[in-house]
């Protein structure tokens, strides 16, 4: 296989190609712009469609348009533009059209700053836009996951018809890596049962996320909600270092997760016994595996690029069994190593009450 | 409303529709979407076209077109009809795509969706139903509510000092030189029918025929909203509305155009993706080198003297010797001061943290960068200074401090722009990392302009022996 030294956001639009997706709509904004910029030389080039858009909003509907034929298409921006598009979220997750859409998530709140943080988790996990629905987030933590997650993204969002975002941060989008390429598949699904393609095979389906009935809207909520406890399930996917003989177990995701990773090691050298828990998939969360841990005698940290966001879920999957501590930067700031060794120190020679 | 003579476009019966009734329409009586649907459903079956027609309902009363036309159907958020129609017709330019929008939908909410489909010429087809108020909603003021018009949020009529003038876009978008066609037509009288019988026609055929964008805007009627019964809103369209929004045609071009506007699209061929993109099965012929120990490095320096590149050379270097790698520019409160810095890992192993904050490798190439990062050199690493640009440059206990004057070195070579590249020879020399003939080869490969190769193995070589001969 062959390694290229890439960009993270190079690498989200390697793995797009490569899954098959055809079209990407996209507005310009810091630090997410390098994925409209390789997308405008590489959609075109292969046959595909680029175009810039007038606005997230328009970006996120042209979105709309071209899953609602079945065809692989996505869109990236960063927080504030993020924001614009969860009204065109909400109709896609309502008309249950498969899509991936990318956040390089920066400072806010408003237009904050371009420096990374992780303060879009609440929006990103929790809905972000009006009614029932979920987003399937995954948080790729280096290059080659930011390829091989959005490869992911839409097998996920063909699999359960649904919205994947993409939750990266400036790091993992600026940073350079090793990628080797993955191979392109043919794509596995066969959408002609729904989607509206404009032939004469797909002219009697609709595309909708109206339900005039109260019975029909309900319905239509239980069988979404359904097929969200089917992911939460079956699509949990985490990550673990040295978590087994831990004393303090430190969620982190993304960026943080790198930072966390390289202190583990530092912390039992100082005779801490410190373990990392990553969850991959933010929803849906790794609540069981969490809930098991919290079973015997441990604490957990959750550190975070906010003021603390993902500690929430951390704490509904503890369910008050062990203490959930937490520690957090944002604005940019990022917790060097000795940072975190004081803080762990901290929290262990706390005790346990 | 009933509709007599069905055209076959329209289903035999609105099952979709719910409650009782599946032979009428959900339009109040003397609505004007009835008629529009009915002229558009004929045109849909003279062209041939229902099956890959594509028609966009909007919200607003015309929310439910699904109901009536046997066609495929998506149905938009609000105002973003132009959006979803650009995303369908871009991925399939066989499509016939229809955005029906009222005026609320299309000159209010979706003004900026609106006018970038015109601007970007997309060969869609957009009818604009306006009939001066927000019907579904009951009877609120419509960009197009004109001049004293009552409605619910202009309970006084509408002022223009308050509420501004209705809006007139058909003129609007005949001024954009990507579209096509743009007509004002009316319904109301069979007169005014007739025309936007054949302006329906016209924007379905332009789009066949990919002669682009055409807009049809039509005068309808909306006696619930207007509060009048069916005979008092026709002539009120005809003897009021018409006054502010001048029927004709605005803009007609399709003769130019035929055929101009396809925009072809491929399917997604892996194969094709594979080779485009170099990806390929064959193992990785990466020669397996071992470090003599980590690098967590920092190149820091003045912009445009090239410390990102070098960064991204020595990374470069640890990928084809197999090694993990990570390079990432200049984060945070450190971005400040004119100064660029990158930090470089190299490690046998996974490497967590691609941020270095305690480098054991410190390569500075100005003196504000030599003072900033200096301090956080770990005991026993190694810091190398560009002196022909650093001047004061003091020892660091427990720190070995290698001075060469790069910049000056490279000047000799032929240009000041490889004293990257002379440092880069440097760190061969000063830390073992690499054999030199390793690093030779690396850079032929990643120096993109091929008649700079020369320049820059002699920048290294000249480099690494200054180094070498100083130990």
């Amino acid at each position: 296989m062959s390694r290229k030294f890439m960009k993270g956001n190079d690498a989200i639009v390697v793995g797009a190609l490569q899954a098959g997706c055809r079209a990407y709509y996209g507005y310009p904004i810091t630090p997410a712009s390098e994925i409209a910029h390789a997308a405008s030389q590489h959609f075109p080039a292969l046959g595909g469609t680029f175009i810039q858009a007038e606005s997230e909003v328009a970006a996120i509907n042209m979105v709309y348009g071209t899953a609602g034929m079945g065809i692989r298409t996505m869109t990236a921006s960063s927080s504030p533009g993020f924001s614009l598009k969860q009204e065109g979220l909400s109709y896609i997750a309502g008309a249950e059209l498969p899509c991936v859409v990318v956040n390089v998530s920066r400072g806010g709140p408003g237009l904050g700053n371009i420096a990374p943080e992780q303060a879009d988790y609440f929006q990103v996990t929790k809905g972000g836009g009006h009614g029932n629905y979920r987003l399937i987030a995954l948080a790729p933590n280096c290059a080659q996951e930011m390829c091989d997650l959005t490869v992911l993204a839409f097998d996920l969002a063909d699999t359960y018809r649904n919205p994947v975002c993409i939750l990266a941060d400036g790091f993992t989008g600026q940073m350079m890596e090793p990628v080797t390429v993955p191979l392109a598949r043919p794509v596995p699904f066969d959408h002609t049962s729904w989607c509206v393609r404009g032939d004469a095979e797909t002219h009697r389906n609709l595309i909708s996320s109206i339900y005039l009935e109260s019975e029909d809207l309900e319905r239509h909520n239980l069988k979404l909600d359904e097929k969200y406890r089917r992911i939460a399930r079956d699509e949990v996917r985490f990550e673990e270092y040295r978590v087994e003989d831990a004393d303090l177990i430190v969620v982190a995701f993304g960026i943080v997760s790198r930072i966390v990773y390289s202190t583990v090691d530092q912390a039992r050298e100082q005779g801490l016994k410190v373990g990392l828990l990553r969850p991959i998939t933010l929803w849906p969360f790794p609540s069981a595996r969490i809930a098991e841990l919290a079973a015997r005698d441990v604490r957990f940290l959750s550190a975070e690029l906010s003021t603390g966001q993902m500690v929430e879920d951390v704490r509904l999957a503890v369910e008050g069994r062990a203490p959930v501590h937490f520690y957090g930067r944002c604005g940019g700031m990022v917790p060097g190593s000795e940072e975190l060794l004081a803080e762990y120190g901290k929290i262990l020679e706390g005790g346990r009450s | 409303m009933k509709i007599t003579e069905k055209p076959v476009a329209f289903y035999p019966e609105f099952a979709r529709k719910s409650g009782p009734h599946k032979e009428t329409t959900h339009y109040c009586p003397g609505c004007g979407h009835g008629n529009v649907h009915k002229m558009i459903a004929e045109a849909m079956v003279d062209l041939g076209i229902n099956e890959r027609t594509v028609f966009i309902s909007p919200v607003g009363c015309s929310v439910f077109g699904y109901y009536y036309f046997d066609c495929g159907h998506m149905q938009a958020a609000h105002g973003r009809a132009p959006a979803v129609a650009t995303g369908i017709k871009r991925a399939n330019p066989e499509a016939i795509v229809i955005a029906y929008q009222g005026d609320g939908d299309l000159a209010a909410i979706g003004t900026a969706e609106t006018l970038h489909a015109a601007n970007r010429g997309e060969n869609i087809t957009v009818f604009f139903v306006n009939n001066a108020i927000y019907g579904m909603t009951g009877g609120q003021m419509a960009p197009t509510t004109l001049i004293g018009q009552k409605t619910a949020t202009t309970p006084r009529g509408r002022i223009e000092a308050q509420h501004g003038n209705p809006i007139r876009m058909a003129e609007i978008i005949a001024t954009l030189p990507a579209t096509t066609y743009v007509e004002r037509v009316a319904i109301g009288d069979s007169k005014h029918i007739m025309k936007a019988r054949k302006a329906i026609r016209k924007a379905l055929t332009n789009q066949v025929e990919n002669r682009g964008y055409s807009f049809v805007e039509i005068l309808s009627t909306c006696p619930t909203g207007w509060k009048m019964d069916g005979p008092d809103a026709r002539d009120w369209l005809i003897e009021e509305m018409i006054k502010i929004f001048p029927l004709g045609v605005y803009k007609d071009e399709a003769d130019h155009r035929e055929g101009a506007w396809h925009r072809p699209v491929e399917p997604f061929v892996p194969a094709k993706r594979d080779a485009y993109l170099g990806a390929d099965e064959a193992e990785a012929k990466a020669e397996k080198l071992s470090l003599p120990a980590e690098l967590h490095c920092k190149f820091a320096g003045f912009g445009g003297q090239g410390v990102l590149t070098l960064g991204l050379f020595l990374a470069q270097v640890g990928m084809r010797a197999d090694l993990h790698a990570s390079w990432i520019p200049s984060y945070g409160p450190e971005m400040r001061g004119g100064t660029a810095n990158c930090s470089v890992n190299l490690s046998e192993r996974r490497i967590g943290s691609p941020l270095v904050d305690r480098p054991n490798l410190l390569v500075v190439m100005n003196q504000p960068s030599l003072e900033a990062f200096a301090g956080q050199v770990v005991e026993g690493g190694v810091v190398i200074v560009d002196t022909s640009v650093v001047e004061n440059c003091p020892e660091l206990p427990g720190r070995r401090v290698v001075r060469i004057p790069a910049t000056g070195i490279a000047d000799e070579v032929g240009t000041p722009k490889v004293a990257n590249v002379v440092l880069l020879g440097a760190i061969c020399a000063a830390t073992g990392a690499f054999p030199l003939a390793f690093v030779e080869q690396s850079l032929r490969e990643t120096v993109k302009k091929k008649d700079l190769v020369d320049l820059n193995l002699a920048a290294l070589r000249r480099g690494y022996e200054h180094v070498r001969d100083a130990v």
